[in-house]
């Protein structure tokens, strides 16, 4: 569902904001969260998860979430599964390089980033794909640890930038 | 580490110079603020080292690292840590591709202590193509890391000897990590920010794919001193000689993220001796390239023209002086040189 992908892209703010809001309830079902996590209810969670965002961004339920990071366009369709920026090969009219006929992934999602509520969430470095986590539900694992989990931590942070 | 009391062992390799992280030329020539010039090795499809040997040769004069790719195209041939090593044996400087597309990082982070074991110093991190656009396009693609997570993975064993699991390495890797960049493809506002990117994520040095649009590549650079990236990274821009109008248009048709605008065609087409215009045009572009603040070096790709390469260098007079122009003092003694020269 090529058609609703892309409207979820070019409409990534208001996306994002159903997004933050279905973290913030997350959020409060935690507890529950944490119980259900890796056991038999997951599963029906996590059929529940893969069609509402399957029809909305052709998730492929990878288990480890990016898009509040990637203009709410899924790198998982991605022929190469990058999740940390367009590889080199993107053809002039901005379509992929692997499947010609398919607008690349982060062409649109740096499109959806600029709508986004900070652009700059695009620069955090994404950890390689978690394989033990494909098919568990990103929804649990958000209530549980929050979205961030995907981010590469460093050792040694930079110091905080003074506000 | 060695300490004065200690015995030396000339078996026993050299720390790195202070703040630097590998022991290779490349390093020393970059860090020292000279043009630095590396070119890639056509890849021979056999067994036999003289092949790699025969082709390291022609180039070896005029570089100070020849890449090794790494299945490129996702075409088979000899690996690049088997050329890498070879080249290594015979005392020449590689640049060791490695791509995310047949290995998955298991296979990588043990293939990176191999290398680096056999040494290796400088690698560069790549996503590789898809398996598509090869000649076995029914192979599993793998791409477990990415160009960036690969390089925060090798960064994290080098500086804290661990591997990606947390497991301690007893000895890590003295390497110089590079990445590629392609300033030419959409969405290019965002090339800029990504090659920032892949410098946070670890990358020391950047090449860049082929430059045949300069006002791109400028405005490209202008974003990148903007952002203050050169200055914690060398950039090393990608150049080559165009064989003819039809291979210029064959490339830009089928090989991923080459751009070619239709002006260079256009003069090409309208020479009398298109390879001649072709090698001429790249050796301008290097001098033009050469010019541009924040570049550090070019690197030259010649598939099947490797022969030129030398020639190339040597026409556009980046060894003659290799300082970078941004030094002070530097003109002043060029034009005693030239006076000099002429005097003879």
């Amino acid at each position: 569902m090529r058609v609703v992908r892309h409207w979820s892209v070019r409409h990534a703010r208001g996306m994002m904001r159903v997004y933050r809001l279905v973290e913030a309830v997350l959020f409060l079902f935690r507890p529950i969260a944490k119980r259900i996590r890796g056991r038999a209810l997951e599963r029906p969670v996590a059929v529940i998860e893969h069609g509402v965002k399957g029809f909305l961004i052709d998730c492929t339920m990878c288990g480890q979430c990016a898009l509040s990071h990637t203009g709410m366009s899924c790198p998982m369709n991605c022929p190469k599964s990058l999740r940390n920026g367009p590889c080199g090969g993107v053809r002039p009219d901005g379509n992929c390089v692997v499947k010609p006929e398919m607008r690349c992934v982060w062409v649109e999602a740096w499109a959806g980033a600029q709508a986004m509520t900070d652009p700059d969430d695009i620069l955090a470095v994404q950890r390689p794909v978690d394989h033990t986590r494909i098919g568990s539900s990103s929804w649990l694992r958000v209530a549980d640890e929050g979205a961030s989990g995907t981010v590469w931590q460093r050792p040694d942070p930079e110091p905080e930038r003074e506000t | 580490m060695t300490g004065p009391g200690d015995r030396f062992d000339a078996a026993e390799p050299l720390p790195p110079q202070p703040g630097h992280s590998s022991n290779g030329r490349l390093e020393r020539v970059l860090r020292s603020g000279r043009f630095a010039v590396t070119a890639e090795l056509n890849p021979p499809d056999s067994a036999d080292p003289r092949d790699v040997y025969e082709r390291a040769m022609v180039l070896s004069d005029v570089c100070d690292a020849i890449n090794a790719t790494d299945a490129s195209g996702a075409n088979v041939h000899m690996s690049s840590i088997g050329i890498s090593a070879l080249l290594a044996r015979a005392g020449y400087a590689s640049v060791m591709q490695v791509s995310c597309r047949d290995r998955n990082r298991i296979a990588i982070q043990g293939d990176v202590l191999g290398a680096a074991a056999m040494g290796v110093s400088n690698v560069l991190c790549l996503t590789g193509d898809g398996v598509q656009v090869g000649d076995q396009p029914d192979a599993k693609p793998v791409f477990d890391f990415d160009s960036i997570s690969l390089l925060e993975t090798l960064r994290q064993m080098r500086d804290q000897g661990k591997f990606l699991s947390g497991r301690t390495i007893t000895s890590p890797p003295n390497i110089f990590l590079g990445a590629a960049s392609n300033p030419f493809v959409p969405p290019l506002d965002f090339r800029p920010l990504r090659l920032a990117k892949k410098v946070a994520a670890g990358a020391q040095f950047i090449q860049t794919n082929y430059c045949f649009d300069m006002p791109v590549f400028e405005r490209f650079m202008a974003k990148i001193r903007e952002l203050g990236v050169h200055e914690h990274c060398f950039i090393l821009v990608g150049v080559g000689p165009l064989a003819s109008a039809r291979a210029a248009r064959w490339m830009r048709t089928n090989v991923p993220g080459i751009h070619i605008p239709d002006a260079v065609i256009a003069r090409l087409e309208g020479a009398e001796d298109q390879k001649r215009e072709g090698r001429k045009l790249c050796t301008e572009l290097i001098q033009q390239i050469r010019e541009i603040e924040g570049v550090a070096g070019v690197h030259v790709m010649a598939y099947r023209q490797e022969e030129l390469v030398a020639s190339i260098v040597e026409d556009s007079g980046v060894l003659r002086d290799r300082r970078l122009k941004a030094q002070a003092g530097e003109p002043r003694r060029r034009r005693e040189r030239k006076a000099t020269d002429e005097s003879d």
